[in-house]
């Protein structure tokens, strides 16, 4: 009997041990299939500001609320218009300084006499909700200066993106951690500083 | 250089210069006098990649001090403040992302699309709890993962199910690492993420459809424990699997189990095995003829498996944007309706023809039209081994944990009424 025992257990050893390699092997052979396709550094989400079609579901969709995108201005791409299709509204009757002609719904857009006859703009990224209204406005009628990004320090970095998903253009898509944005000035007026 | 060709040179340069700034430029760039300077914005950056392997370094800790208390110290109370500090590390702090469980899609698709490459971090968050399982049993659901804890923090009054019930529920998480993995593989979505229940309860923000689904997993995890471990977790699967090689596996007597009974009701998930002696007798015949047509029907349930699958390809294709879209603008074309999809506008707008989409469809069915027969392949397999080990009966003495089924809880300790000589 118990040698009928040991007998049972070498071979029921025998089994584990099998099973141990057997499994190991190809968990062990992913890395080594995968070592040429391993990053370091790791992905972000980017919208990509030339595929955008201002679609507003950038605010919607994006699983934190306020939505991790924000607005951004390539100011050397901008015209620095008095009628500016961004800051102002469509179809308003008369260009006075009240908050009803502004296009932004949070007033996220602060406009500032510089010279004759440029005016500046500066988006307040604390007001900003990504709804796309002033993108709209300035690629309909302007250079195309304002765009969205995602900002990468409110973003949460979600392995499937809610807002990538539902992009209509897809035009979100995962960039390498080393060039986190994608602006729309080649001169890069924008610099990339670490969050501290 | 032939003195000719200068002004096409010139004009070339010219043309170049304006392509620098992408733009529509409809309005001239303004030309300051007063001396202005562009100002310049600062965006931030995500945070430090390093970060990300402290995560890792986090995982590895509490795996092995998950080991420690389940398999050397057997404290239950160890492996609850365990899972705590998980759920508050991994879960509330991280917000659930990355996890080992959503791990398992980046693999795929990092093996199957070469536009991707995995990080790091995330082939080590898939790979290292799956390298503790293989030796140490399910230590990663109890003390370390988010959802493990969360859920069980929810189980108070574990009712067991019927076993044909439970059978059959069991087999989803099956189907769901099948469809992930061949919707992740194609390069589609991560739908582990998207159905993920217990996110929005970490971020503390989301949609009301995932805060319903979480709460009811939650609500029905007080009577049938661990709901989204049991019937669920994709990476369960593969735990479960790994799992049952494991050697120095928990065991629920610390030494010598002398069959008193008292541990046969304490698991909530009906985990424990009882001893079996008889394995001869006069069922043996019967079935081991059983044995013998099971084992031959798993190829055929693979191969029906796989051909299935193949015939799905379409349908399960339509999980990609670009199949949707030209459904849609086939169907305006057929039916007249118009197509007022935001997809659908975007498309127009955007000037791509349609003989691109359509050409575009094909090729993604016909990508899953090869990727998909492997999953059924997969499901046909796992049915078939499922049925192939109904038929089976080890002998066994003493009391055992299922090796599969156990996620090293440590509940069952304190029934054991053997002490060990310190």
């Amino acid at each position: 009997m118990k040698e009928n025992k040991n007998k049972y257990q070498t071979r029921r050893e025998f089994v584990r041990n099998a099973g141990k390699i057997i499994l190991i092997a190809p968990l062990l052979s992913i890395p080594v299939f995968l070592a040429r396709k391993t990053s370091a550094k790791g992905y972000v989400w980017q919208i990509d500001p030339f595929k955008c079609t201002q679609c507003g579901q950038c605010k919607t969709k994006c699983i934190k609320t306020p939505s991790a995108v924000k607005c951004t201005h390539a100011y050397v791409v901008c015209g620095y218009c008095d009628l500016c299709g961004a800051y102002l509204r469509q179809g308003i009757k008369t260009t006075g300084t009240g908050a009803e002609r502004e296009q932004c719904p949070t007033g996220a857009i602060r406009r500032r006499y510089v010279e004759e006859p440029y005016f500046e703009y500066t988006i307040n990224t604390n007001l900003c909700d990504a709804c796309g209204k002033c993108v709209k406005g300035c690629n309909d009628f302007g250079n195309g200066s304002m765009y969205l990004q995602i900002h990468q320090d409110l973003c949460d970095n979600c392995n499937d993106c809610s807002i990538a998903r539902n992009c209509p253009s897809q035009a979100i898509s995962r960039v390498p951690s080393d060039h986190q944005y994608i602006p729309k000035d080649k001169k890069n007026s924008i610099t990339q500083t670490p969050k501290p | 250089m032939k003195k000719k060709y200068i002004p096409y040179i010139i004009m070339l340069l010219l043309i170049c210069w304006h392509t620098v700034l992408y733009a529509q430029d409809r309005f001239p760039r303004p030309e300051f006098e007063s001396g202005y300077a562009y100002p310049t914005d600062q965006l931030a950056l995500q945070r430090a990649q390093g970060w990300q392997y402290v995560d890792v370094a986090v995982l590895i800790l509490a795996l092995s001090a998950a080991t420690w208390l389940a398999i050397y110290k057997r404290s239950r109370e160890g492996l609850v403040w365990l899972s705590v500090f998980s759920l508050a590390y991994f879960g509330f702090y991280r917000e659930g992302c990355i996890c080992a469980v959503g791990s398992v899609q980046n693999v795929a698709l990092a093996l199957f699309n070469n536009g991707y490459s995995i990080p790091l971090t995330a082939l080590l968050f898939f790979i290292i709890p799956l390298l503790f399982a293989l030796a140490f049993g399910r230590v990663f659901c109890t003390g370390v993962c988010p959802f493990g804890a969360i859920q069980e923090l929810t189980g108070f009054m574990p009712v067991k199910l019927p076993k044909t019930v439970e059978s059959i529920m069991a087999a989803v998480p099956f189907i769901y690492l099948a469809a992930a993995v061949l919707f992740a593989a194609t390069g589609n979505q991560f739908i582990i993420c998207r159905y993920d229940p217990f996110v929005g309860i970490f971020r503390l923000n989301a949609p009301y459809t995932m805060v319903i689904f979480g709460a009811l997993l939650l609500l029905a995890g007080i009577f049938i424990n661990r709901p989204y471990c049991r019937y669920l977790c994709p990476y369960g699967v593969l735990l479960n699997v790994f799992s049952r090689f494991a050697g120095k596996h928990l065991s629920i007597t610390p030494a010598e189990c002398t069959e008193c009974r008292l541990c046969e009701e304490s698991c909530p998930y009906d985990a424990i095995l009882p001893p079996v002696t008889q394995t001869g007798g006069e069922g043996y015949v019967k079935s081991r003829r059983k044995f013998m047509v099971f084992i031959l029907l798993v190829p055929i349930f693979t191969a029906a498996g796989a051909v299935v699958f193949y015939n799905l390809a379409p349908s399960l294709a339509s999980i990609n944007r670009d199949v949707r879209l030209a459904k849609e603008i086939r169907n305006e074309k057929v039916t007249g309706v118009e197509a007022v999809s935001k997809a659908a506008v975007a498309f127009k707008e955007a000037g791509k023809t349609e003989k691109e989409l359509f050409a575009g469809e094909i090729k993604v069915i016909e990508r899953f039209r090869k990727a998909s027969p492997w999953a059924g392949a997969f499901l046909g397999l796992s049915f078939g081994i499922s049925l192939v080990s109904l038929t089976t009966r080890t002998s066994r003495t003493g009391y055992k944990p299922h090796q599969g089924k156990c996620y090293s809880c440590g509940r069952c300790f304190k029934y054991c009424p053997v002490g060990v000589k310190k």
